[in-house]
């Protein structure tokens, strides 16, 4: 399996597209931290373009990938390599060489400009978020044959997960704001794994009372080892179960 | 040595394979043949594992090929349209196949000699005619020595000098006791190169016996005729 994931992390660094993903995401976190003397603020400014950036390329590169391997993963195919193997090395090397260019765009920066508890969170999510939406991608990628129906899948999640999902959400804190909704949404938020990177993040950031009541409630329990834990068990989930079922797809496919 | 029995395929409404029962032996070479869309390829993917049939079930070697990818080492492939990472050399490809099977020892390079590709093992795959990159596929489908050869129009887009160099192969391994599947619609390559013929229409197999026989029954002397002039008899019985 590392032999087969071995060239395709060749094919993608071939591909100057994750050099200047890791260009863009190295100039606007040394610009963020240049902005502003206060790290925390920019930290913060730096959560808001890193959770709209990082899924986006994630499901944008992997899908993209996906199908323009199409010969490569036929070839394989055709020699005695059997499909697992082949899919979780195209997701593993997706998944590293787009973790590789954040924490060498964000991470290494971060760490020298700012070395605070929040950045170390951010830089933890990213990583986490990046594996989430290569598998959510992935799924998209194995539910159909044509290019442009499997990025339009992957875009949908993108667009649920960090727009219309929060939508969402005010909406029932809205409809229902008579009632205590505590752990309301902070179920509601687990289901969501972009949200779930962002609180972790607010909590570390001091910010939480910003967000009243709730926000207190949030940061007894995300504050906690085991909120932290739960956010992150929670993640791995996110990107497990959609793996899986992409696998399982990949298995049965016609190629 | 493949032994493929009630194969059936279905895309959407479309049925492909209906009810498909048919053995190769080794040592024989069969020419597929058949109408555009009448199954061929359908037929030769699923021997390979890249469709999975909805019913019936293949053998290879008397193994079943469901959920098992070793039975493939007995298999060297050349597609219809040969396609590679655009971005690998000719030989960083061979390197990798060669890398992903580094337990083989038995490798038969004499394709890549003979179409003299080591000279262009620094060219990137992108920048290949049609033509290289069938004398790679082709290259890659001999090379660890499989006892069976599937051919998917393989004189496609060749030159003339590379189909002599091919057929010549293909006859020298011939000899050598192995199977060989060919696909083709140039009948006098068939002629040449087959001894069987198994002929596909609507995903059924209307024929399944020597080229001889054939050509004994329709009264014609080429292959081509022969094949012709069972296609019209098909297409009188059903206007009939």
């Amino acid at each position: 399996m590392m032999k087969i994931a071995k060239y395709v992390a060749y094919d993608i660094i071939r591909n100057r597209f994750v050099l200047l993903y890791t260009l863009f995401l190295l100039i606007v976190t040394v610009s963020m931290y240049s902005l502003d003397s206060d790290a925390g603020k920019s930290t913060l400014s730096l959560l808001n373009i890193i959770l709209l950036v990082v899924p986006l390329v994630s499901v944008i590169f992997t899908t993209m990938h996906f199908f323009n391997s199409y010969e490569f993963i036929e070839l394989l195919l055709s020699q005695p390599v059997n499909r697992e193997k082949v899919f979780i090395s195209e997701f593993l090397s997706v998944a590293l060489a787009l973790s590789l260019a954040f924490i060498i765009g964000v991470a290494l920066p971060t760490v020298l400009l700012a070395n605070n508890a929040a950045a170390v969170y951010l830089i933890f999510s990213g990583v986490l978020l990046t594996f989430v939406f290569v598998s959510l991608a992935s799924l998209a990628s194995v539910l159909t044959r044509d290019k442009a129906k499997g990025i339009g899948i992957a875009l949908l999640f993108w667009i649920y997960f960090t727009l219309i999902y929060d939508g969402l959400i005010l909406y029932v804190i809205y409809s229902f704001s008579d009632y205590p909704l505590e752990k309301v949404t902070l179920l509601l938020s687990s289901l969501n794994p972009v949200d779930l990177a962002r609180i972790v993040i607010l909590l570390k950031l001091d910010i939480s009372a910003l967000m009243g009541y709730t926000g207190a409630f949030y940061q007894n329990f995300f504050g906690s080892s085991t909120g932290a834990i739960y956010a992150f068990l929670l993640l791995l989930a996110w990107i497990i179960i959609p793996l899986w079922v992409a696998l399982r797809k990949f298995i049965r496919k016609d190629i | 040595m493949i032994t493929i029995s009630n194969l059936n395929k279905q895309f959407g409404k479309l049925r492909v394979l209906n009810s498909i029962s048919v053995q190769f032996n080794s040592g024989i070479s069969y020419a597929v043949i058949g109408p555009n869309g009448s199954g061929k390829t359908t037929m030769i993917k699923c021997i390979l594992g890249m469709v999975v049939p909805d019913r019936g079930e293949i053998k290879v070697g008397g193994e079943s090929i469901a959920q098992n990818s070793g039975y493939r080492k007995k298999i060297g492939y050349m597609p219809q349209i040969g396609r590679y990472p655009e971005q690998m050399k000719i030989g960083q490809v061979f390197d990798m196949i060669r890398d992903l099977r580094h337990d083989e020892k038995n490798l038969d390079e004499d394709l890549i000699r003979e179409f003299k590709l080591d000279k262009l093992k620094d060219k990137r795959m992108h920048t290949l005619s049609g033509g290289t990159r069938q004398k790679v596929s082709a290259s890659l489908a001999f090379l660890f020595n499989p006892p069976i050869l599937i051919l998917d129009e393989p004189t496609a887009g060749l030159d003339p000098v590379s189909v002599e160099i091919l057929k010549t192969k293909i006859h020298s391994e011939k000899n050598r006791n192995k199977l060989f599947l060919i696909t083709s619609h140039i009948m006098s390559d068939l002629d040449e190169l087959a001894s069987h013929l198994v002929y596909l229409e609507e995903g059924k197999i209307l024929f399944n016996d020597t080229i001889d026989l054939l050509k004994e029954e329709t009264g014609e002397r080429k292959l081509g005729r022969a094949v012709a002039t069972i296609m019209q008899r098909n297409l009188k019985a059903e206007t009939l």
